[in-house]
């Protein structure tokens, strides 16, 4: 619905009766405001007063993702919950806060983890984001999904004593792009040099100060009163008192868009973060191209890795080399032609192929996707599937 | 001398100095000096080539020194030089 079309009730002028009186705010930002749908991402240590804020002002339509419950240690900082609540998830606990503060808003709840799967579905339906996670993966996934799907992504962090703002993505009246997450921090530590807020804490009202700015910087862009800190960085040290302002830009190297993208679609954060381990890739090859191989009458040699009993139910006529074993049993293992390895699924067998490559150093190993189940599905249906 | 403002989350690793002053030529040198005298900080701002690591953002008065000189970029005698680290904070 355009803002145009924004009607307000007797009860809903009295509430915003501050707001609309301002000279440069006025009536035509209340209703850009009513108008509106924001996607608070987040909703701990800066979503609560971003929440409460936005609630209060009348943002039309408030989307929470979270999937933490209401911890007693929360509410130190975590100004949207009480006592009462701890236990329960903290978006119910946030929905019927803000609610009870602002019943002329809709509030969507996401009782879920933001994910590769689900972030562009989820932060599509809305007009801004704003990011206050607390961690890296979900940093970079936020930002790259805002990138793609061209939303504004208001984003605060905070730690100890120290908090940052900017606004990523944003379009100014000028018909240019501003930076994002990506051209002010290309990479994110490695996990273990920066410890979490978890590990290193807060002082609660920091939050509390970000997480407002945080909530100006969205109005400011639904509204368009004002200069956002797109293309500007502004950060808090709360010890000395010391707020600065940096001047960002955008980097032509960003992988997600800069002059030669390289990130099309969202990828596995935790994997860039470090947070997984990064495997070596092992050589694949699927149930049908085992089977042409078998028609053709190639020379290979197949390896089953699993348990015996596993063996009974049902085989492909493997080798049974379980992987406990595997190693004790290399001098089994050919070297001369394609070597076939399989298990139930695929897990099993691919360690048995890093295994037998980093200690012996096999370069003829090729793990069966989708093992057994995978050749049953494709090849062989007849087999019975455990 | 350069003052260099250091992050609240390194400064346990310079005795809880918040500033410090330092003699140098550009930002390279600023690091160098500044690494000599508080070794703990070396793995949190240089990676394992000596170059600065890319969660770590430098910043000479208002501008980044990505978009200035890198670390050869100059230091004048009233410059106000700050390190600012990737945090992630804000939901636990």
């Amino acid at each position: 619905m355009s803002y145009e079309d924004i009607h307000f009730s007797k009860e809903e002028l009295s509430r915003y009766d501050r707001h609309i009186i301002i000279p440069d705010f006025g009536f035509e930002a209340q209703k850009k405001l009513k108008a509106s749908k924001v996607l608070v991402i987040g909703s701990g240590g800066l979503g609560s007063p971003a929440l409460l804020y936005l609630a209060a002002a009348g943002v039309g339509t408030i989307g929470i993702v979270d999937f933490d419950v209401v911890d007693d240690s929360n509410l130190q900082r975590q100004v949207l919950f009480g006592v009462d609540e701890i236990g329960k998830p903290k978006v119910e606990a946030a929905k019927k806060r803000l609610e009870s503060l602002n019943p002329y808003i809709d509030i969507k709840i996401y009782n879920q983890q933001l994910t590769s799967q689900n972030a562009l579905e989820i932060i599509r339906e809305y007009d801004v984001v704003a990011d206050g996670t607390d961690n890296f993966p979900t940093r970079y996934l936020v930002n790259d999904a805002c990138v793609l799907l061209g939303k504004p992504n208001v984003y605060a962090s905070i730690f100890q004593f120290e908090g940052q703002v900017s606004v990523f993505n944003y379009i100014n009246r000028e018909g240019e792009l501003g930076p994002n997450y990506r051209d002010l921090y290309p990479t994110p530590p490695p996990p273990g040099l920066v410890p979490s807020c978890a590990e290193g804490g807060v002082l609660g009202v920091l939050p509390g100060i970000i997480g407002s700015l945080q909530a100006l910087e969205v109005i400011k862009v639904i509204t368009g009163v004002g200069e956002t800190l797109s293309g500007r960085f502004f950060i808090f040290d709360a010890l000395n008192f010391e707020p600065r302002t940096f001047k960002i830009k955008r980097n032509p190297a960003n992988p997600v868009n800069g002059e030669n993208p390289t990130i099309k679609q969202l990828i596995d954060y935790e994997l860039f973060c470090g947070v997984k381990a990064v495997e070596k890739p092992i050589k694949e090859i699927t149930a049908k191209e085992l089977y042409d191989l078998q028609v053709r009458g190639e020379d290979i040699q197949v390896i089953d890795v699993r348990e015996p009993h596993e063996y009974e139910i049902a085989n492909i006529g493997g080798e049974l080399i379980p992987l406990a074993t595997v190693s004790a049993n290399a001098d089994k293992i050919d070297r001369s032609k394609k070597v076939i390895v399989h298990c139930k699924m695929g897990g099993r067998s691919a360690k048995a192929v890093r295994e037998l490559e980093e200690k012996f150093g096999f370069t003829n190993l090729y793990n069966l996707k989708g093992g057994i189940l995978g050749w049953i599905d494709e090849v062989q249906p007849e087999l019975t599937k455990y | 001398m350069a003052t260099i403002i250091i992050p609240t989350p390194l400064r346990k690793f310079t005795n809880n100095t918040a500033r410090l002053n330092i003699q140098a030529g550009n930002v390279k040198g600023v690091v160098e000096e500044l690494t000599l005298n508080f070794p703990d900080l070396k793995k949190h701002l240089l990676d394992d080539q000596g170059n600065i690591r890319s969660f770590v953002n430098v910043f000479v008065g208002d501008e980044d020194i990505r978009n200035l000189q890198q670390e050869n970029t100059l230091i004048k005698e009233e410059t106000v030089i700050s390190i600012v680290p990737a945090i992630a904070g804000g939901l636990a």
